[in-house]
């Protein structure tokens, strides 16, 4: 086919710039197998993440021609025939190296979700579930962990509210569990009051963006605020529940204990 | 140079090097166990190879067919590996998986249905009922998040994007492993009694791989130096159906969950050919119409499978056998075709990530066109020798599990085999280092000469003023490889790929990696050519010693199994000089009841006339 020009981000957290390449696309290609032929014949050290080249496992996240995407599910053929490809790290982590990112605040967000908390078992010592109430939670794991939606949401990006919002990934890991019809916790409190669901105003950034075409905000997030409403604000709820006497937490786990807020 | 008392140095109890389902299933055993766990992985948590697995993992647990028992899915384990596997391991593993199954469902995975509410079960090469438990297409994906986010909770320390360069001995035990972080490029000490080896295979070997650029054989060498034995690793498994194009994907897997859902392969001249491939041990139990083969489809418990199903070596044959006599696809691959055969809506729900796969990457619609597929390389049977019931190698306080031990696949694994494989050997690799442990009275101490040692040969491409290309030289030897060492293997060509691993061997120690050490590929490379040789060589000594043809191991100057054969194990050890040893050893009798049962006639096995006093 033909030649054509890469200009590739280099550098590392001290600075760096944009350093072009001309390299020989074939058939069928996708960006990550032009900086591999990059890194083979021009530039050995040229730092990247990837695992599976096929969309599975979310390591090749980075920005190209400033849209954030998956470099191996970029075809070539794509692009314009002179178009000039412009590959960058994701813009909201800070930078290791060339392309590469440091994630691992994702890391530390997922580690402060409460985890799964099972229902008993029936006495034949099974679970029962139906395709039909699992098809929704089903649908939030397919999350490969590319974080991409995560790079583009504005709380995070634009406004640096790292401390205050998890972030969409993490909010449809939280409804992955909140609509889990096994689990038996409830982390309703801690959702508006520290995880932050407040502060998504539903721009749908992170959809766009989600190459496992997840409803991240309609079906996931947007619930979520619902339920948040239901428990703090619906008076009808309310009543209801004073009248039943049914207990509801209102209260995070850590003011429960006496805690101040978590805002670290 | 180095000073070893400045190196940063951490410490466990249990180490596990590797975060696929295997390590994070062991460290999760590890940490129940009361042990201080440490965990590290060359890539991100959660993106190990387990991740990309697709179909699903084997379990006898009776929810969609109640005919299907452990007894059945060891005979089919054992039959799939022409009777060469461990037999402890595949009684193990028929026996425990669905209890692995389900706690997998207490820690939040989310299985796809049957009617009944029960985790459904689909049908998959050599496993005569449905039984992978599966969500969709993205099995591995369910299974290694699910470890994950129940493993983080669990206390267990997890060290990301650092890998193991070589393992630490105190006299014959083991001591704990040099890593570095590939972010600073720093060197790491990690000390620990005990040392669990869940790296996977080495696919990387070879050109036309489903593997990533992790799986370079580290864990194989790492135990290969540190006195482990290798056992099975001629049989390297070519997965039958890897996409052929375009190019740039030619490899990547096409799940085997395509014909479990019905797909169908075809020539050139659109014949269904599998029907002539029907070896005479697997006649009894396949479908010999497309009649037959249909109604086995539509339910009918009384029809026998379609040849499509047979196992993976078999199929890979066929199919190779069709592509040689010209009659494969316009890319040297043959059709698998399920558009024909179950509706859109059918297969954008059972195979989403199959749909997404080809459209993305090939521009083709499955729901509308048939798919062009060949043999890629795909699956380690072999690797670290292990006891069955603890996991541990010959070298006290060394384990291994996942793909990166042997023993239960025998010459040929079935699909499905391997997610259900992690979970039961990873949990008791994970108990037995507990025990290991918590038995010793002294811990050993690493040895400053031998961390010296693995760092000097870590740096050595660095320091180097010139050499060569580790690029270059990988894809050399994955030519040669796919050339010598592929699906079908003669004397002549095995022995040209010793001599070509020799000169390239040469070549390796004059490796030059250009740029500094922080978070630097070409680095990388360059200390990942030396494990990929050693276990290509590995590979292709084995090969050239089983002078028969079983399983995925196909010799064409000797076709054909050989019963003597069936005695024995190829293992490789490092001798006392450093020479490569490979032997034959003999294999320990089977139990007379496990014989029994694994030679039993399905009807006999069902009946209750063998295996009965098994229990269910
Ligand atoms: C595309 C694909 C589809 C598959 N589909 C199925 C399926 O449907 N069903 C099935 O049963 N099997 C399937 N398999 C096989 C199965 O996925 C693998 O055999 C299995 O996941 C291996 O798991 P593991 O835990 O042994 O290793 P992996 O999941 O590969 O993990 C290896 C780990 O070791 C780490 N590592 C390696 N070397 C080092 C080092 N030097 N230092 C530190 N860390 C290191 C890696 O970073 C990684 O974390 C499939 C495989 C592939 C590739
Ligand atoms: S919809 Fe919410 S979570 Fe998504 S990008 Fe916008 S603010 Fe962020
Ligand atoms: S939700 Fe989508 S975009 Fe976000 S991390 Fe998961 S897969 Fe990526
Ligand atoms: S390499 Fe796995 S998603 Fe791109």
């Amino acid at each position: 086919m033909s030649k054509r020009t890469f200009r590739i981000w280099r550098g590392d957290k001290d600075g760096g710039k944009f350093v072009d390449y001309q390299e020989e696309v074939s058939e069928g290609m996708v960006v990550l197998d032009m900086i591999h032929r990059i890194q083979a014949s021009q530039a050995e050290d040229l730092a990247c993440r990837w695992n599976c080249k096929a969309g599975k496992c979310g390591s090749c996240s980075m920005e190209i021609n400033g849209k954030p995407r998956l470099a191996c599910m970029t075809r070539m053929n794509v692009f314009g025939p002179d178009e000039t490809i412009t590959i960058q790290p994701l813009k909201t982590f800070p930078i290791i190296r060339d392309l590469v990112t440091d994630v691992s605040w994702n890391y530390k967000q997922n580690k402060r979700i409460p985890k799964f908390k099972p229902k008993p078992k029936n006495a034949d010592g099974t679970h029962r579930m139906y395709q039909e109430d699992v098809d929704r939670v089903q649908e939030f794991r397919k999350c490969i962990e590319c974080f991409l939606c995560q790079d583009v949401c504005h709380v995070i990006r634009d406004r640096d509210r790292k401390n205050e919002f998890v972030g969409p990934r993490f909010m449809i890991r939280l409804a992955s569990l909140e609509m889990h019809p096994l689990d038996d916790d409830d982390r309703i409190p801690e959702i508006k009051k520290e995880f932050g669901s407040g502060h998504c105003n539903i721009t749908r950034c992170c959809t766009e963006v989600c190459p496992e075409h997840i409803g991240i905000t309609d079906n996931g997030i947007i619930p979520l605020k619902e339920r948040v409403v239901d428990r703090y604000y619906d008076p009808i709820v309310w009543v209801g529940r004073l009248l039943t006497g049914k207990k509801v937490r209102t209260k995070t786990r850590a003011e429960e204990a006496g805690e101040k807020p978590n805002d670290e | 140079m180095l000073d070893v008392s400045e190196l940063q140095t951490i410490e466990h109890d249990v180490l596990v090097i590797g975060a696929g389902g295997a390590g994070l299933r062991a460290a999760i055993a590890c940490s129940a166990n009361g042990m201080n766990t440490g965990v590290v992985s060359k890539s991100l948590l959660g993106k190990a190879h387990t991740v990309m697995a697709e179909g699903g993992m084997a379990a006898a647990m009776g929810n969609v067919d109640a005919r299907d028992n452990w007894k059945v899915h060891f005979r089919d384990t054992m039959r799939g590996g022409k009777f060469l596997n461990v037999w402890r391991m595949a009684e193990l593993h028929a026996k425990q998986a669905p209890d692995r199954v389900r706690e997998l469902e207490e820690w939040g995975a989310v299985f796809d249905r049957t009617k009944e509410g029960l985790i459904s079960q689909r049908n998959f090469g050599g496993h005569r009922y449905p039984r992978l438990a599966h969500v969709g297409d993205r099995t591995g994906l369910e299974l290694i998040r699910s470890l994950q986010d129940h493993g983080i909770h669990q206390g267990i320390h997890f060290h990301m994007e650092c890998t193991a360069l070589g393992l630490l001995k105190d006299g014959e035990r083991i001591a704990g492993a040099v890593c570095y972080w590939r972010e600073t490029g720093r060197f790491v000490l990690f000390r620990a009694p005990a040392v669990i080896l869940a790296t996977g295979g080495a696919g990387k070997a070879w050109r036309v791989t489903s593997n990533s650029w992790e799986y370079t054989g580290d864990g194989l060498t790492m135990a290969y130096h540190a006195g482990a034995e290798l056992m099975d690793v001629e049989f390297t498994q070519f997965h039958p159906t890897g996409m052929v194009w375009p190019p740039s994907v030619r490899g990547t897997l096409v799940t085997e969950g395509v014909r479990g859902d019905g797909g169908i392969l075809k020539n050139k001249d659109g014949k269904r050919f599998m029907f002539e491939y029907i070896p005479p041990k697997f006649a009894a139990e396949t479908a010999d119409t497309v009649e037959e083969a249909n109604r086995w489809l539509e339910g009918d418990k009384k029809a026998r499978r379609p040849p499509e199903l047979l196992t993976r070596d078999e199929v890979a044959r066929a199919i190779t056998a069709e592509v040689k006599a010209g009659r494969g696809s316009p890319h040297g691959g043959v059709f698998l075709d399920i558009a024909s055969r179950r509706p859109p809506e059918f297969i954008k729900k059972k195979l989403p990530s199959m749909y997404h796969q080809f459209k993305e990457l090939a521009e083709v619609d499955i729901t509308k066109e048939p798919m062009e597929v060949g043999p890629t390389l795909h699956y380690f049977m072999g690797g670290i020798r292990v006891d069955a019931d603890t996991q541990m190698t010959r070298v006290p306080g060394l384990f291994a599990c996942g793909e990166a031990g042997a023993g239960l696949h025998g010459a040929n694994r079935l699909g499905g085999n391997s997610l259900s494989d992690l979970i039961v050997f990873g949990k008791l690799a994970g108990d037995g280092a507990a025990e290991y442990v918590r038995k010793l009275s002294t811990r050993p101490a690493p040895v400053k000469d031998q961390i010296e040692q693995i760092v000097r040969g870590a740096t050595a491409p660095l320091n180097r003023e010139s050499g060569e290309n580790p690029y270059v030289l990988q894809d050399q030897l994955q030519d040669m490889m796919g050339r010598c060492v592929g699906i079908v293997r003669t004397e002549a060509e095995l022995k040209e790929a010793i001599d070509g691993l020799d000169k390239l061997n040469a070549r390796a120690k004059n490796v030059k990696a250009h740029g500094a050490s922080q978070y630097n590929p070409g680095w990388h490379a360059a200390i990942d050519i030396g494990n990929l040789l050693l276990a290509s060589e590995i590979v292709t000594r084995a090969a050239l010693m089983r002078q028969e043809s079983r399983g995925a191991h196909t010799r064409l100057d000797y076709p054909g199994e050989r019963d003597e054969w069936l005695k024995y194990n190829v293992v490789i050890r490092k001798s006392a000089s450093g020479e490569m040893e490979v032997e034959k050893v003999e294999r320990p009798a089977a139990p007379p009841n496990l014989y029994a049962m694994a030679h039993a006639t399905i009807e006999d096995l069902e009946a209750g006339k063998v295996g009965a006093e098994e229990g269910k």
